[in-house]
């Protein structure tokens, strides 16, 4: 079969782009909020102010002369990640894990000088990174110790935790993992390893790479299936907060776990794409048509989160 | 769920709107929905000449004033030192010639275009012409008195009267009577006097019989015969009845066909040519200012003109690119870049315009890669590929120039801007995903351009929105319509197929 029917795509609820669009993004997300969502420091002052968990901003560099007075400040700092403010597909991203000497060590190790640093920032600031290549602004913020239950399921990369959250609701989660194919980059169609999780327990559903079911990590050869997310629930709720967060009806939002600080939010995203279906193996439209028909929504994240785990487990919806 | 109804009565009306519009100005105006349509016309070329000796000089020609079953579509007097006027008097025009002093052979021209119309056949006349009194000479008299008496025995109306009355005059063993009346007169003076007589109005005209390239042609009398409110044609010399399809009516009853004032023997001649022009053309000359002719872009000048019609294809080029994104699925890179390269394509050919382009993108990205090294800012590295893209697109006409390639000089027409972006794009797009998206979607650029290209140059739609921009409203329709689209798109066919084998 080289290409599916359209009606048994429907039949198996599977979204596509054009009804993402015009039904959920088009419908349940305001424009005038894009901004919060698509300007990483915005988010993360957002997030800051609501209470919901995010990595913690050690600098912001807006102006090219704000370059020479960081220095100084990254000089003490052991490890750090710098990140354009607006870039888009985790383009951009540096990820400083130690020291040594004058150097300072990605998480690839290759070393860096302070003066290759510098050129990242001018890049960044310039708009390199950043959507249609708008000057943009460089944020540094403390590095994320990933939690050992990730240990070796992801090559090079943070193993981030991607919860679709529709009206407030958790409606579909994937955990995606970084692989050699995907130069350390965790988008899918890049050649990430998606693991769909069930969103009653965290546990994994199935694993897939560019649309293949695999059972173990390409690079690591962990063991892919019968995984287990811990603090599941606390991962849940800090998805659904941001809705009350962000304003937006249909969002991606992804979530890191921390070893020391728990669930911390990296980023929200206003147009989610698609293929954590295809992770999971389930299409998302019976779920969005069930949110989409409730009178009255739940008012807490709690009530939210325990009616989204009662409803959608991998059995039921 | 919101409701619909306003958004299909917006995309109904304006689809009713435009397709309405068209109709009317199409039945109105004739513009024809096909291009390269053509219509018969006749050119006639109307010669006078006469002899002039020192003397103040008026000649007066009769022209044709609505014709039966033709319309004037353009009329022209050409003759040096003269002026011309044409004068309407009685329900007559004339063309009137006139000089101050002119000495020898004079010669004058009239030029009239003319389009069958068989719609304006019927001859009728608002007033009820009365039948003149006739006189005859003494003998002549009695004889009309007995041919009349003959033909009204055997006929019934003032038609089969005068079918009668032709058929006596036109015996080619003529009785007594009848050459009597003939030694004096023409068959038609004589049917027309003897018609009158009998209490029958009529008027004695001339037409002309069009043929293709005839040269010095003269006029042939004909009869108009008054009955039930309307003309009956009949020509005298072979006694046919009605308005055959190629008699030009040139004048219908009134006065001489031909006056000249201050000079001696005049006459006048006929040329003519059969023509096929462009309908289009016509419904232009034709229907100038009338109706909804104002909404056509027509009345613009030339170079206007030209820049419409290129700005009336963008529509179309971006319901492709919109087709092509939405239901398709196709990446492209930059939404409408597509349809600028299309139209860059319209002005240097299909095959010529892809060469040029791919290769100038190709030198782009090689000059790009050594650009990213120099660590410059944003807006001064997009500047510094227009620059760039400038001397690389000059060089490319040099070197065809030089090759013999006078084609060279069209790449030009290339937005140079979209081109450096299109590099930077390119270029960033290689550095973050890999040569593979360069491809996949220059590649998706390129097809969605030649496809928009395709359509932008058909010259039926070329033809339909210049000459009746109100069908861009269903262009927009469908654009709008598309944009509610929300089935999968073809590649989602593919993309999600692995799910369902998997089920």
């Amino acid at each position: 079969m080289r290409w599916a029917s359209p009606f048994k795509l429907h039949e198996a609820g599977i979204l596509g782009m054009n009804c993402r669009n015009v039904d959920f993004i088009g419908r349940y997300n305001l424009r005038r909020f894009y901004p919060l969502v698509d300007d990483k420091l915005k988010t993360k002052l957002l997030a800051e102010e609501y209470g919901v968990a995010t990595p913690a901003l050690i600098s912001v560099v807006r102006t090219q002369h704000e370059i020479s007075h960081v220095e100084e400040r990254l000089m003490q700092l052991e490890k750090f990640a710098m990140k354009p403010s607006r870039g888009s597909g985790g383009k951009g991203i540096l990820v400083i894990t130690g020291r040594r000497d004058e150097f300072f060590v990605k998480s690839s190790g290759v070393e860096m000088s302070l003066e290759d640093i510098k050129r990242h920032l001018t890049n960044t600031l310039a708009g390199l990174y950043s959507l249609r290549g708008n000057p943009d602004v460089a944020i540094i913020e403390d590095l994320i110790e990933f939690d050992d239950t990730f240990e070796g399921y992801s090559y090079e990369g943070v193993p981030d935790i991607r919860i679709i959250v529709f009206r407030g609701y958790p409606v579909m989660a994937m955990l995606r993992l970084a692989t050699h194919k995907s130069d350390g980059k965790a988008n899918l169609h890049q050649g990430a390893v998606g693991v769909g999780l069930d969103i009653a327990t965290g546990r994994s559903l199935k694993a897939v790479q560019f649309a293949i079911p695999i059972e173990q990590h390409p690079d690591t050869g962990k063991r892919l299936i019968d995984m287990h997310i811990p603090d599941w629930k606390e991962m849940l709720l800090l998805a659904s907060r941001c809705y009350e967060m962000s304003n937006l009806g249909y969002i991606g939002t992804d979530i890191v776990l921390d070893k020391s600080r728990g669930a911390q939010l990296l980023e929200l995203n206003a147009r989610p794409g698609l293929s954590i279906q295809v992770a999971n193996g389930r299409g998302l439209l019976p779920r969005l048509r069930h949110i989409e028909k409730i009178r009255k929504p739940h008012r807490t994240a709690e009530a939210r989160v325990a009616y989204a785990m009662e409803t959608f487990s991998a059995d039921g919806l | 769920m919101v409701s619909r109804v306003p958004f299909y009565t917006t995309i109904a009306i304006l689809i009713l709107l435009g397709i309405s519009l068209a109709v009317t100005r199409h039945i109105q105006l004739g513009i024809p929905f096909w291009p390269g349509e053509q219509k018969q016309a006749w050119l006639i070329e109307a010669r006078v000449d006469f002899v002039s000796s020192n003397q103040p000089v008026l000649a007066s020609l009769n022209l044709p004033q609505n014709p039966p079953g033709f319309t004037l579509i353009n009329e022209l007097a050409a003759s040096p030192g003269y002026g011309f006027a044409i004068i309407e008097n009685d329900g007559h025009r004339r063309g009137e010639w006139s000089k101050n002093l002119a000495n020898g052979q004079q010669t004058l021209y009239y030029k009239v275009q003319l389009i069958p119309d068989t719609e304006r056949s019927i001859l009728t006349d608002n007033e009820r012409p009365i039948a003149r009194t006739v006189l005859w000479s003494e003998s002549e008299s009695i004889a009309a008195m007995d041919i009349l008496r003959q033909a009204e025995s055997k006929a019934s109306s003032p038609e089969s009267l005068t079918r009668e009355l032709l058929r006596l005059l036109r015996n080619p063993e003529p009785g007594q009577n009848t050459a009597l009346l003939l030694t004096n007169h023409s068959v038609s003076s004589a049917l027309d006097k003897l018609l009158n007589q009998s209490g029958v109005p009529t008027r004695v005209s001339v037409g002309l019989y069009l043929e293709d390239a005839r040269r010095r042609q003269g006029l042939t009398p004909m009869i108009e015969v008054f009955t039930n409110d309307r003309w009956i044609v009949f020509d005298p010399q072979t006694g046919h009845q009605g308005l055959p399809d190629n008699l030009l009516l040139w004048q219908r009853g009134g006065d001489s066909l031909l006056d000249v004032v201050g000079g001696q023997n005049s006459r006048v001649s006929f040329s003519m040519i059969e023509q096929t022009l462009p309908s289009i053309e016509l419904a232009q000359s034709q229907f100038a200012g009338q109706g909804l002719s104002w909404l056509g872009v027509h009345t613009l000048p030339i170079e206007e003109q030209s820049m419409f019609k290129l700005l009336f294809l963008l529509p179309l080029g971006a319901m492709v690119v919109v087709f092509m994104r939405i239901i398709i699925g196709l990446k492209t890179s930059g939404t409408f870049m597509p349809i600028l390269i299309a139209l860059a394509f319209l002005q240097t050919s299909l095959g010529l315009g892809l060469i040029s382009f791919i290769s100038i993108v190709a030198m782009g990205l090689v000059i790009r890669t050594w650009l990213s090294r120099l660590n410059l800012l944003l807006v001064s590295r997009i500047a510094t590929l227009v620059v760039l893209v400038v001397f690389l697109v000059s060089l490319l006409s040099l070197v065809g120039y030089q090759l013999g390639f006078s084609t060279g000089m069209t790449i030009t027409f290339f937005p140079m801007i979209i081109i450096a972006w299109t590099i930077e794009r390119m270029s960033i797009l290689w550095e973050e995903e890999g040569p593979k998206q360069v491809f996949v979607q220059g590649g998706g650029s390129l097809l969605v351009a030649v496809l928009a290209y395709l359509v932008m140059q058909l010259p039926v739609l070329g033809h339909l929105t210049f000459n009746f921009p109100e069908l861009n409203f269903v262009i927009l329709a469908l654009i709008m319509l598309m944009g509610q689209y929300t089935g999968y798109k073809l590649s989602e066919l593919r993309r999600f197929r692995a799910m369902l084998e998997q089920k």
